[in-house]
């Protein structure tokens, strides 16, 4: 049994928080530049220009990549081997919430309750947990904070196994249709396809924060990312929808085994401040 | 083409020689609202209260900034998504506001009330929030304090830079543009 205070915890998700929110990750912004040579639309190549100079003041002055400096969402993979010691870990996460969203000058963008009186909880806290244990003494830590321009325009559907390959391609590649503009393209798509309905918009949740240099390990679905992501950027949406080619920068997909009578799919859209931070305590 | 500059705030020739797709420059002062402030100037429109500033002729950009970090007027400060802002928007275009600045669609309806009232939409981009916030050289709450980052403030900014979305006559880049650029391979 490896001991792990909560103290630690809160400190390292303290610094992820701020990590995520000033410094945009290398494989979003080299998939922005590579994304600048080669759309052909003079307008968008403007709008990724000034991304990639926005990403870059954000960096040198630590300030925020985007205004909404979202919910903070919290992957927790914690080893049946670790014991968290010294408080509740769920306070610890807030604190650290609380504090980077507090001194880190960024945007506290909840409200409590979300039809009534929708009143500011004004340090940006509860902090969005899913945790899953796992073997070993290790807490994997993964801070994706999750503006809701993206969020907003997310869907799910739950197809039906006739449906098959065409009917997932079509709904993923409508959802980024009917988004247009809003999302603030370009994006990076996140799918899950399988589980229930609620394991399905998880994996797209994770699936937003997987790195662009890592395709999918299945050949079949690795082909099928690809095969929706040429359909998204013939849509002509582009960067922030005002024409171009380049309307997302990825396609993740995730799977999980699901039921006989269904085939859940969701997708989680993530626009280009595709923030996201990672340790291993 | 050149960008246009425009001197803050807005006149109706002014807005009436503008077309989607063109690059404009600001100058002077406009006012922010989003989602809570505009429910609470509709609020006072129903009631036949006045609204905490006089919008005729003004421009309202959709934006709740981050706070601002030491040395700098105002935190990053991007655009947010225009179309929750629609069920609003028409009752302060009759009322004379001129211009809204945002990202994204607006419904058929903003459109129809922004060409009766010879109103214009512009978009800065999304989430270029700190780029944008170096050309907001002053900000002020003036209204509606305890909303945080929806309170209702007065920028003053300097060489701004934003688009033409969707014109007076209703002519909508997010329609042209994408037009130019999509092609058969969407269908699959």
């Amino acid at each position: 049994m490896r001991q792990i205070s909560a103290e630690t915890i809160r400190k390292k998700v303290y610094d992820l928080i701020l990590q995520a929110s000033y410094h945009i990750g290398d494989d979003v912004c080299r998939a922005v530049s590579e994304a600048r040579e080669k759309e052909p639309s003079p307008a968008g190549r403007a709008v990724l220009g000034q991304l990639l100079d926005n990403y870059a003041i954000a960096r040198e002055e630590n300030v925020a990549i985007c205004q909404d400096t979202g919910m903070c969402v919290i992957f927790l993979e914690i080893g049946q081997d670790a014991h968290v010691t010294g408080g509740d870990l769920n306070e610890a996460l807030n604190q650290a919430v609380h504090d980077a969203y507090t001194e880190g000058y960024l945007r506290k963008s909840v409200v409590r309750d979300p039809l009534y009186q929708r009143e500011n909880t004004r340090d940006n806290t509860p902090a969005v947990v899913h945790t899953r244990i796992v073997p070993g003494e290790n807490i994997d830590i993964l801070v994706t904070p999750k503006g809701f321009g993206s969020e907003n325009m997310s869907r799910i559907k739950m197809l039906v196994p006739a449906d098959g390959e065409q009917g997932v391609i079509d709904f993923v590649v409508d959802a980024v249709r009917q988004a247009g503009p809003n999302p603030c393209p370009p994006v990076i798509v996140g799918v899950g396809i399988g589980s229930t309905m609620e394991g399905a918009a998880l994996m797209a949740k994770r699936m937003t924060a997987r790195s662009l240099d890592a395709p999918n390990p299945d050949p079949r679905y690795a082909e099928l990312e690809q095969k929706i992501l040429k359909r998204i950027n013939a849509l002509g949406i582009g960067p922030a929808g005002i024409g171009g080619r380049c309307t997302a920068l990825a396609v993740n997909i995730m799977t999980a085994p699901t039921h006989i009578a269904g085939m859940p799919v969701a997708v989680n859209l993530c626009c280009h401040a595709a923030r996201h931070a990672h340790a291993v305590l | 083409m050149a960008a246009i500059h425009i001197d803050l705030p807005l006149t109706p020739e002014k807005v009436a020689s503008l077309r989607a797709g063109d690059e404009v420059i600001f100058n002077g002062v406009l006012y922010t609202a989003r989602d809570a402030a505009h429910k609470r100037l509709v609020a006072c429109l129903d009631e036949g209260r006045p609204l905490p500033f006089d919008v005729r002729g003004q421009l309202i950009y959709y934006v709740g900034p981050a706070p601002a970090s030491p040395g700098h007027a105002v935190g990053s400060a991007g655009p947010t998504t225009s179309y929750r802002m629609d069920a609003y928007a028409p009752r302060l275009l009759d009322e004379g506001l001129l211009g809204m600045m945002g990202k994204g669609k607006r419904s058929p309806a903003v459109i129809d009330s922004m060409k009766k009232n010879g109103a214009v939409y512009f978009g800065a981009v999304g989430g270029a929030a700190a780029l944008i916030a170096r050309c907001i050289v002053k900000s002020e709450v003036i209204a509606y304090e305890d909303l945080g980052a929806e309170a209702i403030h007065r920028f003053t900014v300097r060489d701004f830079p934003a688009l033409v979305l969707i014109d007076s006559q209703g002519n909508n880049l997010y329609e042209i543009g994408p037009k130019q650029y999509q092609t058969e391979e969407q269908n699959g």
